[in-house]
């Protein structure tokens, strides 16, 4: 990756300190600790906070009794992604943010690390805690093998249908696979979840784009319903002269290196700048920080009231002594022999506003200066996948490109049924969990419920192995 | 300045607070020690002919992580020998003459057996005696501690005897595993005890291995009744001192399930002149003593009693049987919304175990938020429905989040026995049969 000047590597073990879990393991005693300190709310607001309903105080207080299988399949049976979403949930928003404890004036219970807790010991284990439906001779298929899929395909295959999952990437997990920062979630964790699912006897098919590689006709021809659950597709653009230098990266992109590639071969400049202040930009600073970048800018042409990424995520790239320009606009990126030496900015002066939108930042004549960089990060947002969705005949999409769906989650076309951030314009993992859910519920009565379908849904009993 | 000098059955204690008889005051190092941190007594642990005990011997139970709410053992009296005892006895009251130790024995039920060991202790030094009556395990098998205390006739007569070969006051200790302990009580008071002190152990079993099967405590994969204590049984002691209290002349030290100064001083309200401690000795060390005092001093001065005799038993008269209480009486909950954390537990303690008499939170009906801006589930009292029974009260986690209030009936006090004599008296006697 030829860039203007790289940063030193750092030691090899610095790497994997640096990237450590940001929310560790919980030793016995802490998780039993913590587990004590629930006061088993009754209609408990964490459990109304999350998107999947996952029956918080019950998993909680089976760990105090030390019944972890009881407490993984309480978790597992509300998400099956419970894993991964104890570790990248934004819990200080969801269910640790309406912990009662906050008005107790105390920490609020720890759920994301004690759910992980009890996945990781029937994980370790290799614990089976379902097992797929009698077959009810139905075929479905799941586009896309991310969160969305992957919950859609689970249900489906545990009421006793028969799932297959077609992805375009090389391994599946979609966005906890690629798109998450590794600290949070390395892409082993992601498909050693994606293994589990394996297990229920779902069938993926990696490196297969549908409409390219299979036609949608053959496809209705052999499924009998079909999930979409394809996420969003490459970051935008800035739109600015100089965006075709070596050296400037979507976030997606740049994400994504650092899930798949051994951290010492990654090469990072010295000084990078990333324009965006959504969570993924948040990813995006961190990780060049973590990689060994000396200097890393956040630019955002509005303040940080306006933006979207999460308090605690702020706080993150402040602890990485990240550098915020706030009402800073990037108009142009310098470069010598195609590669990037500097970004151009204008500082901004916030409008008037209506009070009810965001005030439009104007460029302030006079204040350009230029900030010598070795990469650009574009953190933008990510483009909806409009030419793959054409492709489907009769889906329709909402004016900001997202899938429409009914509350059934089916779409335009009857036989396809879709979730998750092509349907939600990008949220979290749980939300795509909690649609992919919904969406193997809409499926399966709109299949007519062979066999009884998800009526017949008796928790399985374990089977250890 | 709060004294607390205590004068029981004779003798004069500097503080009220003894260490019971037990391991912590199984030798004249760990006696010592104590009355440098400051406690008043030791009751030495129980001399007899030495035995030999277990290994394990204690069991404990926790709960959400506070350890040793209940405590139990299996340890038998003093393995040492008697006169080792006896010499350290000697030997502690040379160095300590203010501090009062008393000398807790256990003999065969033999008249003869009882004097010798009676006067040995006299001549030690001690300055009282304590029968114990009480050991629930172990001895009793052998017609010894509880065997005694659960018979009145056995304990007035042996007491008899202790009393025959002494001139220093006698204190009778009562096992709680009987059916009436006032009934043991008066028939040691009949004895010509000087005092008692109650409550020895409760008979226990702490738990089973489930995986062993071991009952607990384990002596390889085996076990055995114990005694049972600490916090978890203060309320039985508590209950019996007060009846006690309510029927002897003697002076009574109070036992069971004390850590605390103001677990102390309730013992006081209900009677007990002086109080012992072992559990919380055994759990913190001596040093506990220290807030004991200080507490308690602090307790006295803050209600401006001088000696402990000014508030001592002044809860006795309170303790009634339930015919005497007031049946127009009533208070019912009422929630701090603004205190409220909104877990709703005692919504689902009253709706599931007491009256249902709260309505859960409603979305409509209240608007408090959190520091994330979410709703905290405030749930509501139906003041027409509340019975007043504290349910919600005590299972709230928050401090003075639901407290009771008084509502006034508009009707006078009246008990169930007055209700009784009234109705008796309005109604018209049964006809005579057969007219």
């Amino acid at each position: 990756m030829p860039l203007r000047e790289t940063a030193p590597k750092l030691d090899p073990e610095q790497y994997e300190r640096n990237f450590a879990d940001i929310k560790p393991a919980m030793s016995p005693r802490q998780a039993a600790i913590e587990a004590t300190r629930c006061l088993y709310c009754f209609d408990a607001p964490c459990t109304i906070a999350c998107p999947t309903h996952i029956d918080v105080p019950v998993f909680i207080k089976k760990i105090s009794t030390e019944n972890l299988r009881g407490s993984a399949r309480v978790i597992l049976t509300a998400n099956i992604l419970g894993e991964s979403c104890g570790r990248v949930c934004p819990t200080e928003v969801l269910c640790e943010g309406a912990c009662v404890m906050h008005e107790k004036g105390q920490a609020p219970i720890e759920i994301g690390r004690l759910q992980r807790y009890a996945v990781d010991y029937v994980r370790e284990r290799k614990i089976q805690l379902f097992r797929s439906g009698a077959s009810n001779g139905r075929r479905v298929a799941c586009i896309g093998a991310g969160p969305a899929s992957l919950a859609c395909a689970t249900e489906l295959a545990k009421w006793g249908y028969e799932v297959t999952v077609l992805d375009a990437n090389e391994l599946p997990g979609g966005l906890s696979t690629y798109g998450i920062a590794a600290y949070k979630t390395r892409a082993a964790d992601s498909i050693r979840e994606v293994d589990m699912i394996r297990d229920l006897g779902v069938t993926f098919r990696q490196k297969v784009q549908v409409g390219r590689d299979i036609a949608f006709a053959d496809l209705e021809k052999q499924f009998d319903g079909i999930f979409i659950g394809v996420g969003l597709g490459e970051t935008g653009e800035l739109k600015l002269p100089g965006e075709d230098l070596q050296g400037v990266y979507g976030a997606m992109e740049f994400i994504e290196k650092t899930k798949i590639e051994p951290f010492p071969q990654i090469e990072i400049g010295r000084r990078v700048a990333c324009i965006g202040a959504g969570n993924t930009a948040i990813d995006v600073v961190t990780a060049a920080r973590r990689l060994g970048a000396e200097v890393v800018y956040l630019i955002y042409r509005r303040g940080p009231q306006d933006a979207s990424a999460f308090e605690y995520e702020l706080e993150l790239a402040k602890k990485d002594s990240v550098v915020f320009l706030w009402q800073t606009q990037p108009v142009g990126i310098l470069g010598r022999e195609g590669v990037v030496t500097g970004l151009e900015c204008v500082r901004t002066s916030l409008g008037p506003g209506d009070g009810k939108r965001r005030r439009t930042p104007e460029p302030v004549s006079g204040t350009e200066f230029t900030l010598e960089v070795d990469m650009v990060v574009r953190a933008v947002g990510q483009k909806p996948v409009t030419e793959f969705l054409k492709g489907v005949k009769g889906l329709e999409l909402n004016p900001n490109a997202t899938v429409r769906i009914n509350d059934r989650h089916q779409t335009g076309n009857p036989k396809y049924f879709a979730g998750g951030d092509c349907t939600n314009g990008g949220k979290e993992v749980v939300d795509a969990v909690a649609e992919g859910m919904t969406a193997a519920r809409g499926l399966d009565t709109w299949l007519g419920s062979p066999l009884g379908g998800q009526s017949s849904n008796e928790p399985a009993r374990d089977v250890a192995r | 300045m709060a004294d607390l000098n205590v004068k029981f059955a004779g003798i004069t204690s500097p503080n009220p607070f003894w260490l019971a008889s037990g391991p912590p005051t199984n030798t004249a190092g760990q006696v010592m020690r104590a009355f440098d941190a400051g406690w008043g007594g030791a009751v030495w642990k129980t001399i007899g002919e030495p035995i030999v005990n277990t290994s394990s011997r204690y069991g404990g139970i926790d709960l959400n992580g506070a350890k040793l709410m209940g405590f139990n053992n299996i340890e038998l009296i003093s393995d040492r020998p008697i006169e080792v005892n006896f010499r350290e006895i000697y030997e502690v009251k040379r160095r300590h003459p203010k501090n009062l130790v008393i000398a807790s024995l256990m003999v065969e039920s033999k008249r003869e057996s009882w004097h010798a060991m009676v006067r040995r202790a006299e001549d030690a030094g001690s300055d009282a005696l304590e029968l114990n009556f009480g050991c629930p395990h172990g001895m009793s098998e052998r017609g010894m501690g509880s065997a005694v205390g659960q018979v009145p006739e056995y304990t007035e007569m042996i007491t008899s005897w202790v009393k025959e070969a002494t001139r220093i006051p006698v204190i009778v200790k009562l096992t709680p595993n009987v059916t009436d302990i006032t009934r043991i009580a008066l028939a040691a008071e009949r004895g010509g005890a000087d005092a008692v002190s109650l409550m020895n152990t409760i008979n226990s079993l702490m738990g089973v291995d489930l995986e062993t099967f071991a009952p607990q405590p384990s002596v390889a994969g085996k076990s055995s009744h114990g005694g049972y204590c600490g916090p978890a049984v203060k309320p039985v002691a508590l209950h019996l001192v007060a009846s006690v209290a309510k029927k002897l002349r003697i002076p009574i030290s109070g036992i069971g399930g004390i850590g605390l100064w103001n677990d102390a001083a309730e013992f006081m309200a209900l009677g007990a002149s002086t109080v012992q401690v072992c559990t919380a000795a055994m759990h913190y060390g001596f040093r506990i003593v220290e807030d004991m005092i200080d507490g308690l001093s602090q307790y006295m001065d803050d209600h401006g009693f001088r000696s402990i005799e000014d508030f001592r038993g002044r809860a006795v008269a309170n303790v009634r049987d339930w015919g005497d209480l007031d049946l127009n009486y009533k208070i019912i909950a009422e929630i701090h919304s603004e205190l409220c954390i909104g877990c709703q537990l005692c919504y689902v303690a009253c709706e599931d175990g007491a009256h249902q008499c709260i309505a859960p939170y409603d979305v409509a009906s209240n608007g408090k938020k959190n520091v994330h801006g979410m709703d905290v589930h405030v749930p509501r009292i139906l003041d027409e429905e509340c019975v007043g029974c504290n349910l919600c009260a005590l299972v709230c986690p928050v401090e003075d989040c639901i407290t009771m209030r008084e509502v006034n009936t508009g009707m006078p006090p009246m008990t169930w026995n007055e209700r009784v004599r009234q109705q008796s008296a309005s109604c018209a006697p049964p006809m005579p049969s057969g007219n």
